[in-house]
């Protein structure tokens, strides 16, 4: 695992120092990184010579660093979450770039998730699309037993498959649209394939997808931009199911 | 010293919990509307809590640092969650889980609280299969298992390589669904600075909005403390950057003990370190274990060869595998404890025989089991984390073995609770990792989302009803109150001294050198000398950071480098704590190994004489050494042996 070292990169990076101030590009020098280190880690060390300078450190939103609490939300090179598949960036590691390259970084961008500082965006309108429908109302205890209903393989697969979205947004900045299609057709789409979720399916489908218009996300042009850019591969076919689930409650009322 | 009450119930065993929820108090509907209760973070126990309690009809006000409370760590979990099901007939049940716990624990747990721990957990996987999360399953349709170490029958549940995920968002969705109708106000990016006490009760906390950087005053009738643990004092670990003990930490320096702060997990199976510019660390997932075997070579001279990267894994040949797990541990194998595994890994290391450049690390291999079962399988199985492992390492592991190496995983030590989950402070409760209950010395794998979800969903509910009761008279609380008042002045002037230094240093700099301090003499094998050396090093470290540190940026905004400074000050101070602990408990126990008490074939020695208890230390102000209360183990339906897994 003997990782070479890049003697000296260029960091290109969005700076806006709050929601009101206006933001511009800067550019930064970083010496020594081992092509081994994470990007996240390069951030750092380069925080720490900012410090050390007397200037602000860049902000960016970070936690787990392993790909999955969807803290981290990168735009690198324009790409989100960078030049890699099936990553978030605290998992894009420093051998996918060269010697002397200079790597632009912005936040995500889209309307619905105003910048904070720096890197950091409010991913709020998230939260609200996932209150206005994204659970299945059971109150805690008084639950039969966990085989009493029988699921098979595949839709607990296929819930599975869509349940492993990790709410990042990536989906949304990398849309021309700024659509949250993908996500919420992840929650509906999961939901919809357990008979526990079934119960409340049409009034989940309505009330989020109605909850993701009022917040000002894009609508769906089926570029099929998001899907290449989830970090954890979500398919589109789940939004067509979310269209499914939204035609079928749309007809029932 | 003070007087010690566990409230535990009087009574056999399994009759313990139901007889308790009989005679304890229960609080009307139309008074609990008139209850207010905070919870501080928002992991598997803290939304769970902060949903079941609001659905019982209690005002919440939850609160967590992160911009939702889905990114809580508990949702890097990957393995599993055990539960006394018996879904597959191999003789499971409530007393063996309950036994398997109390042994894995290296008997340091309360029998009380973990024959409960095991009596409600299947109750959890129901509660979970009816939000929706998508467990594995069979063709047929039922709940699927596996097994995790330190058992030996299969009642590990699992949705892929992400239980922690889908519980957490399990638990999310319920929160959700109560902040929708208004029952819980949720405050996103809000750290915790301090816990407010009023006439001796728990009446609210002080936070600082880390986006606007304004500080605030919140009251309630109870505060519940559910912020995880404190992994991070050791800098590189597998707890995520924003992971802290401060919220325990404050509440300790109000007065609450802090239970057995040297008690905690060090993970066998994580990726080595590979550098000094790594930021943290990451884990593979235990249930590896299931499919994986551990090996290193025989031979000092190949290990030197693959040191030096001359020779690979797969040039290895059979004969010349040291399967050391199998070696030692032949009943158990692969799937010891993971305090047991992390030792046997480091004596081979230690011994010279480790592999990767540093010589710190023993491959986890999957050849035999792609043999055996097929590619396909094992992909299906752990395709996410070998995806993971990939993109961190460059190395496919479906061609070579995994390397891995121990590193800090989770806290068994924490805030001192009774059965109720209360501290000694009325009114503050502490749940999920942030208590000290159910682990003892040491946690098995899978463990911790069942105490998580245990203490939210159907330990808290009931408990808390019994201390609230006598609460229905008492009106909101006043935040204008004098104590108030004083704790925000105290919180506010906290943070313009750590401005203020103006020094050199970043933060980092001083977490860094606390880690080296922390792994070198009070990680995973400690002895009496090096414990002393750390403490006086830490103590000069606190001065060197309040003397030297450097915090950039403004009062008033997002300052990441402002939080991080608070909690690594904090940070010092729980390592001398820790380091005192462990230069106290003389015995090897679990993941407390003293180098003073071995067996004569390198097991880690318990001495029952003199250490069957738990530590509960009690602040005595800045500066001063804490004083050491003794709760005593009383065990009377588990008779204390040498754990052996031989």
């Amino acid at each position: 695992m003997a990782d070479i070292t890049l003697k000296k990169i260029y960091v290109k990076v969005w700076r806006q120092n709050s929601a009101k101030e206006k933001g511009r590009f800067e550019t930064y020098e970083v010496e020594n990184i081992s092509q081994g280190s994470s990007f996240l880690e390069m951030l750092d060390i380069l925080n720490d010579k900012l410090i050390r300078e007397g200037k602000d450190p860049i902000a960016f939103d970070h936690d787990c660093r392993e790909g999955i609490c969807g803290m981290c939300s990168l735009y690198i090179n324009g790409r989100a979450h960078g030049p890699d598949r099936d990553i978030t960036t605290c998992q894009l590691h420093m051998r996918k770039f060269n010697e002397g390259e200079t790597i632009t970084i912005e936040p995500w961008r889209a309307g619905a998730f105003p910048v904070i500082k720096d890197l950091i965006v409010d991913r709020t309108a998230f939260e609200k699309i996932q209150q206005a429908g994204g659970f299945v109302s059971v109150n805690t205890g008084g639950i039969p037993d966990g085989n009493a209903i029988p699921i098979g393989y595949d839709d607990a697969e296929e819930a599975m498959d869509a349940a492993s979205c990790i709410g990042c947004g990536a989906c949304v900045a990398t849309c021309k649209n700024s659509s949250a299609m993908l996500f919420v057709a992840a929650k509906v789409s999961q939901l919809a394939k357990l008979p526990q979720g079934k119960v409340e399916a049409k009034r989940r489908a309505r009330n989020m997808v109605t909850k993701m218009d009022e917040l000002g996300f894009g609508g769906c042009t089926n570029t099929g931009a998001c899907e290449l850019e989830c970090p954890k591969g979500i398919s589109i076919s789940h939004i067509a199911r979310l269209n499914r689930e939204y035609l079928v409650a749309k007809l029932a009322e | 010293m003070s007087k010690i009450e566990n409230k535990i119930p009087q009574g056999p065993i399994a009759e313990k919990w139901s007889k308790h929820k009989a005679t304890i108090k229960v609080v009307s509907p139309a008074n609990k509307r008139k209850l207010d209760i905070i919870v501080v973070g928002t992991g598997l126990a803290g939304a769970s809590a902060a949903a079941s309690l609001s659905e019982l009809g209690y005002n919440v006000k939850a609160f967590c640092y992160q911009d939702s409370p889905r990114r809580a760590h508990s949702i890097a979990a990957q393995g599993g969650i055990n539960a006394a099901k018996n879904y597959q007939n191999d003789n499971d049940s409530v007393f063996r889980l309950f036994y398997d716990t109390v042994k894995g624990g290296d008997y340091r747990a309360r029998e009380a609280n973990v024959y409960r721990l095991a009596e409600v957990s299947p109750n959890i996987i129901d509660q979970c299969v009816a939000q929706g999360v998508p467990f594995a399953r069979e063709y047929g349709g039922t709940l699927s298992n596996r097994s995790f170490g330190g058992v030996l029958v299969s009642r590990t549940f699992y949705a892929r390589g992400q239980t922690g995920q889908q519980l957490l968002l399990g638990a999310y969705s319920a929160l959700n669904r109560q902040i929708a109708v208004g029952s819980v106000k949720m405050y996103t990016r809000q750290e915790m600075l301090d816990v407010v006490i009023k006439d001796g009760k728990a009446r609210g906390i002080i936070t600082r909005d880390m986006v606007t950087g304004e500080v605030q005053r919140h009251g309630a009738h109870a505060v519940v403390v559910a912020t995880g643990g404190y992994g991070n004092v050791f800098f590189l670990s597998t707890n995520a950057m924003g992971c802290n003990g401060s919220a325990a930490w404050q509440c300790y320096k109000k007065g609450a003990w802090f239970g057995n702060p040297c008690f905690v997990q060090i993970h066998p199976t994580c990726i080595p370190v590979h550098g000094d510019q790594q930021s943290k660390l990451t884990l593979m997932s235990e249930s590896l274990r299931n499919d994986g075997r551990v090996w290193v070579p025989k031979k000092k001279e190949d290990a030197v060869k693959l040191q030096k990267g001359e020779i690979g894994p797969n040039d290895i040949p059979e004969e010349d595998r040291d399967f050391y797990l199998e070696r030692r541990y032949p009943s158990y194998g692969n799937l010891v404890p993971r305090d047991v595994a992390s030792r046997a890994a480091k004596e081979r290391c230690d011994a010279g025989y480790g592999v990767n450049n540093t010589g710190l690390a023993v491959y986890l291999d999957f050849k035999y089991s792609i043999e055996r079962l097929g590619k396909n399988v094992i992909e299906a199985r752990y395709g996410n984390l070998f995806q993971m492992y990939e993109k961190i390492t460059d190395v496919d592991p479906y061609k070579e073995p995994m390397q891995i190496y121990p590193a800090i995983h989770y806290s068994m030590g924490g805030l001192w609770v009774d059965y109720n989950l209360m501290t000694n402070i009325p009114g503050l409760y502490a749940i999920g990792e942030a208590n000290f209950s159910d682990h003892g010395a040491n946690r098995l794998g899978a463990s911790a989302l069942m105490q998580g979800l245990a203490d939210g969903y159907f330990v808290l509910p009931y408990t808390i009803g019994d201390y609230l009761a006598n609460e229905i008279m008492t009106p909101k609380v006043d935040v204008n109150a004098p104590e108030f008042i004083e704790a925000e002045k105290a919180v506010t002037g906290r943070l313009e001294q750590l401005f203020n230094v103006k020094g050199t240093e970043p933060v980092d700099h001083f977490h860094k050198k606390l880690g080296h301090i922390m792994w070198d003499y009070v990680g995973m094998s400690r002895n009496e000398a090096g414990l002393k050396k750390a403490i006086e090093e830490m103590k000069a470290l606190k001065k060197e950071f309040w003397a030297n540190v450097r915090v950039p940026g403004e009062m008033n905004n997002l300052n990441p480098e402002l939080e991080k400074a608070g909690r690594v000050a904090d940070a010092i101070e729980m390592g001398i704590l820790m380091a005192q602990d462990a230069l106290d408990r003389k015995e090897s126990c679990g993941g407390h190994f003293r180098e003073e008490s071995v067996t004569e074939d390198g097991e880690a020695k318990r001495d029952d004489d003199n250490f069957t208890y738990v530590s509960c230390w009690e602040y005595q102000g800045e500066d001063k050494d804490p004083v050491l209360n003794k709760e005593d183990l009383v065990f009377e339906n588990i008779e204390l042996t040498q754990r052996s897994y031989k």
